[in-house]
């Protein structure tokens, strides 16, 4: 009897969000009264979102690729024999060869949307473990030395340079350390993290398995924010089958030597910041800290703690697999490697596209994401999630590199793109970044505190046309005191929407009552 | 809060200290677990958590109103949320916040009146590239549009309680 033939439908949230289990459930019955004898996958997302449901049929010659799949169409496409690669106006040919995703450079994202995320047969098969087998083989300076060779800084959105505080955590004499994982992806316009999670888990726990040999932690957390249960229960499920493999090495009475936890936020977004994320994982308010001391030094429970993000901790098993210099091959300046954009708002290809570093806006918002998913023209970007500035189309040239979006007053962030379209009112996007900090301060420092409430008003009182120039004199004042004088970037970065909002779009500050 | 009352227990939220060993750190976990129970957390859960993790109830406090994700109040039969963040924004979603509050009439934060669904702002899915989002009684929906959310709540409306 011939093999079943393997379809692969994504169990990815987004593409659960537009019916992939319905289509999967499609496939299975019309394959049974066809008498069709396959084996669906239920693989992560290739990350080509406005394709999901993205079906996949894997043939002689490579996975080809259906999409959008309703459904509905699923009678259409057994009948124009899908199953064997056949053509139908949903096909897109092979998939590593759909433009979109050929001209990326996948090395975090290499097996998402390719394995079954929780096989780790399948996930050692496709270069899974060699990481580890190779951290297992170095001591502990020498795994850090290649993480600062590799030239890695936080994706979490700040960008510090990951071998630095790693060597500084190694180096504290501790009875315990920790190593936390920064879940909490609060970012609009952002869900690269929740991808990997979700498509490659182990990915994420071999990187953290590697920092734990590496600075000589025996704990591990994943903080998850809880707005993704997707991928909580795709973690929950990972993280017990790597136990029981035994991966994490075991103690005499046979528990793991690296014992790692997942813990869920609560649906506060200040608690990505890194100090209010170890405050929550202690239980308590997620309220941010005075530096120093930093985690590495004091951290969790005042032990010294690494923290990084999710897509930090997945380019170490990569860099660890392949060696310090193919990482760094990759980029442009002092930003390294590649980096996960995520395209999102009013986009016609919107998704994810892992590229170097060095990437212009204009490429990936046109290029890769050809333009708007209405029609309407671009009038701007955000980059870099809710504290990051908006980009007029005429600043579209930008390189996105850390040091070059610094120089133009915007920030890379996670890596988050949302574009408006014509129809958008910039007034209302700075009122609402106001809002935004309002509604999600800690509470701890007056500038962000209060600050975001009179913010809030003063816009409220632009839009409805008092007194202009003075309020916009007053806002202006205001976005300085809360860049200088707050305690972290909650309320330092909120004025870089606000600011570049009033800087591009000037005319939205001027209209008319009433008119939008 | 009724915390004069000092005998105040709850079983159930005894339950899942125990499962916790008790420990103060997971505090969010044994509020998430008790509240899956319960629908909310009521002065009874919250006075037995604070016992048996050895924290003062201002504590608890200070926990429980500082995360968006507790709810002091019982709610609705039925949970919509609609993400309120800039992505979704970009594609719609105060409109179609607009025109969830007249359908419902209700406004963002409240539930019906006859209990039926509970209507709330979120930031952020992380379903970005596919906006509006909504996330209605745990399961996530992409490209949300006004008709499609008619249904959907005609639906919610009609169910069995
Ligand atoms: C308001 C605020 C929100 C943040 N949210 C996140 C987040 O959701 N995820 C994340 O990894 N880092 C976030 N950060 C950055 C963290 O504080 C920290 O820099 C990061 O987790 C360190 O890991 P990395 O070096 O690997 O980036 C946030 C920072 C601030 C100020
Ligand atoms: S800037 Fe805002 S969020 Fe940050 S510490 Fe101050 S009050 Fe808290
Ligand atoms: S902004 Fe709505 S899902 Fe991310």
């Amino acid at each position: 009897m011939a093999d079943a033939i393997k379809i692969f439908v994504p169990c990815d949230a987004a593409a659960l969000s537009v019916g992939a289990d319905e289509v999967a459930d499609a496939i299975f019955q019309e394959a049974q009264s066809r008498n069709i004898e396959i084996d669906i996958v239920r693989n992560g997302s290739r990350g080509m979102l406005w394709l999901e449901p993205l079906v996949e049929v894997q043939t002689s010659k490579g996975r080809v690729a259906y999409g959008p799949v309703a459904p509905g169409d699923v009678a259409e496409l057994f009948e124009a024999k899908f199953h064997e690669g056949g053509k139908h106006t949903l096909g897109y040919g092979l998939t590593e060869q759909i433009p979109y995703f050929a001209k990326q450079e996948r090395l975090t994202f290499a097996r998402c949307g390719v394995i079954d995320p929780l096989d780790l047969k399948a996930y050692e098969a496709h270069g899974g473990l060699k990481g580890l087998g190779n951290a297992l083989k170095m001591n502990r300076a020498d795994i850090v030395a290649q993480v600062t060779e590799s030239g890695l800084r936080g994706r979490g959105g700040a960008g510090f340079p990951t071998g630095i505080k790693w060597k500084t955590a190694a180096e504290q004499n501790a009875d315990q350390k920790y190593i936390c994982c920064n879940a909490d992806e609060g970012d609009s316009g952002t869900f690269a993290d929740r991808m990997l999670m979700e498509g490659d888990p182990f990915c994420l726990i071999e990187g953290m398995v590697i920092a734990a040999l590496a600075v000589g932690a025996s704990e591990g957390y994943i903080y998850l924010r809880s707005e993704y249960p997707h991928a909580a229960s795709t973690l929950r499920k990972a993280i017990a089958l790597w136990e029981e493999a035994g991966l994490s090495g075991r103690n005499e009475d046979g528990s793991p030597r690296f014992n790692l936890h997942l813990r869920m936020g609560a649906g506060a977004y200040i608690c990505g910041e890194e100090s209010s994320m170890l405050e929550s994982l202690e239980g308590k308010r997620g309220q941010v800290k005075v530096k120093p001391p930093i985690p590495a030094i004091s951290g969790l429970f005042g032990k010294p703690t690494i923290v990084n993000n999710v897509l930090t901790l997945a380019a170490v098993t990569d860099i660890l697999t392949k060696g310090a210099a193919h990482y760094k091959n990759f980029g442009m300046g002092r930003s390294r490697g590649t980096q996960a954009f995520q395209l999102a708002g009013d986009i016609a290809r919107g998704g994810l596209v892992e590229k170097a570093f060095g990437v212009t806006l204009d490429e990936l918002v046109n290029g890769f994401g050809g333009g708007t998913h209405t029609g309407k023209s671009i009038r701007t970007v955000q980059a870099g999630g809710p504290l990051g500035a908006y980009i007029p189309v005429s600043g579209f040239d930008v390189a996105m590199d850390y040091e070059t979006l610094a120089q133009s007053g915007a920030m890379l962030g996670h890596g988050g793109i949302v574009v408006f379209n014509d129809s958008v009112d910039m007034a209302r996007q700075a009122r609402f970044a106001m809002e935004f900090c309002e509604i999600e301060s800690c509470g701890k420092c007056t500038p962000c505190r209060i600050g975001a409430t009179r913010g809030k008003e003063t816009l409220d009182k632009i839009i409805a046309g008092e007194d202009r120039v003075d309020n916009l004199q007053i806002l202006d004042d205001l976005c300085d005191l809360m860049t200088d004088a707050s305690l972290c970037a909650m309320g330092g970065l909120t004025p870089m929407p606000v600011q570049s909002a009033v800087k591009h779009f000037p005319e939205d500050f001027w209209r008319a009552k009433g008119v939008s | 809060m009724t915390a004069l009352i000092n005998n105040l227990h709850h079983e159930g939220a005894r339950e899942v200290c125990r499962a916790h060993n008790d420990r103060p750190d997971a505090l969010l976990e044994i509020l998430h677990e008790t509240q899956k129970a319960d629908g909310h957390l009521s002065d009874e859960a919250l006075v037995t958590i604070a016992d048996a993790l050895n924290i003062s109830r201002a504590d608890i406090h200070g926990v429980v109103s500082f995360y968006h994700d507790y709810r002091r109040e019982e709610p609705a039969q039925h949970q919509i949320q609609l993400c309120r963040a800039e992505a979704c924004q970009a594609v719609g979603s105060e409109a179609l916040a607009a025109h969830a509050e007249k359908k419902l009439d209700v406004a963002t934060g409240e539930k019906t009146a006859d209990n039926k669904i509970g209507l709330s702002a979120v930031y952020c899915l992380g379903n970005c590239a596919l906006g509006p989002a909504a996330m209605i009684d745990g399961k996530l929906i992409g490209r949300m549009t006004p008709e499609r959310l008619d249904v959907l709540i005609a639906k919610l409306m009609g169910a069995p309680s």
